[in-house]
């Protein structure tokens, strides 16, 4: 693992040297002291530099930042990462522009990034991490689309008197139907067909 | 994109030594062929093919800048 040294007048100036040399964030760096500073006669005299020495944290968190930007630069695009860990998952957010190329068309782009740094990220690893990427907020968005087509969906079941069938969407994308529709007391839903092409059916309870 | 491939590919393996990739250009296409160590033909296959599958569509999303349709060959 890479590790540099860096002096500077407080512990806090040498760490900032460190993790920007580094190119990690302060999150993913494990410092330790050498040295702390001393402030010589007066201030001026004989004064002794903090003393750090930083090194890259191997969690999953930063396997995971170091392998979406290795993906990005080998693309390359630009984007900011956004980290935000929680027990067993991993939320990544990836700021930028033109980052439409790695949605994709309904987010399938995303979806098989997402994926693979999964698999990246959990190789060999006794306890995994399930992650978790949006760009942009998309999910988000894609989320609130999908809720609103399961309610005008549900709709078009009752007024037409049978099931309305959908088309075939990821896991994570037919979980937010399913959950939208769960409070509607006349309406089952439920999933047909086999992955990738799994697809969901809403139907009236009889 | 062939460094895309073997980056992903090199991610995926327990023997990233062992991965080689050799790119074809054509006049409107490409061709990117992935060898792995058979060992390690698994990880880049996966179940029902999805990590190819997954591969191929980050390929395609890289390639759209290009205008060149490319292929992916695990040999």
């Amino acid at each position: 693992m890479q590790a540099i040294e860096k002096k500077a007048k407080t512990i806090e100036d040498a760490v900032d040297l460190a993790i920007r040399e580094l190119g990690i964030s302060l999150e993913d760096a494990k410092v330790e002291i050498i040295e702390q500073p001393t402030r010589g006669l007066l201030g001026i005299l004989g004064g002794k530099p903090a003393w750090v020495r930083v090194e890259r944290k191997d969690s999953p968190a930063s396997r995971a930042r170091k392998f979406i930007l290795g993906i990005l630069e080998t693309m390359s695009l630009g984007a900011n990462i956004v980290l935000r860990e929680e027990e067993n998952v991993i939320n990544v957010n990836i700021e930028g522009e033109s980052l439409g190329i790695l949605i994709g068309r309904r987010g399938e782009t995303l979806d098989a990034l997402q994926y693979l740094t999964n698999l990246a990220v959990n190789k060999n690893q006794e306890i995994r991490k399930k992650i978790f990427l949006d760009i942009e907020g998309y999910r988000q968005r894609r989320e609130e689309t999908l809720e609103k087509l399961a309610y005008k969906l549900a709709d078009k079941a009752r007024q037409r008197g049978r099931s309305v069938i959908l088309e075939p969407m990821s896991s994570q994308e037919r979980r937010i139907i399913h959950t939208a529709l769960q409070g509607e007391k006349d309406i089952n839903t439920f999933s047909e067909g086999e992955e990738p092409y799994r697809k969901i059916i809403i139907s009236l309870k009889k | 994109m062939k460094n895309l491939v073997e980056l992903l590919a090199k991610s995926l393996v327990d023997s990233p030594e062992k991965v080689d990739v050799q790119m074809i250009e054509k006049e409107k296409s490409c061709v990117i062929e992935l060898r792995v160590s058979p060992e390690d033909m698994g990880k880049v296959i996966g179940r029902q093919g999805r990590i190819a599958r997954a591969i191929r569509t980050m390929v395609k999303a890289a390639s759209t800048k290009s205008n060149k349709k490319v292929v992916v060959d695990i040999i």
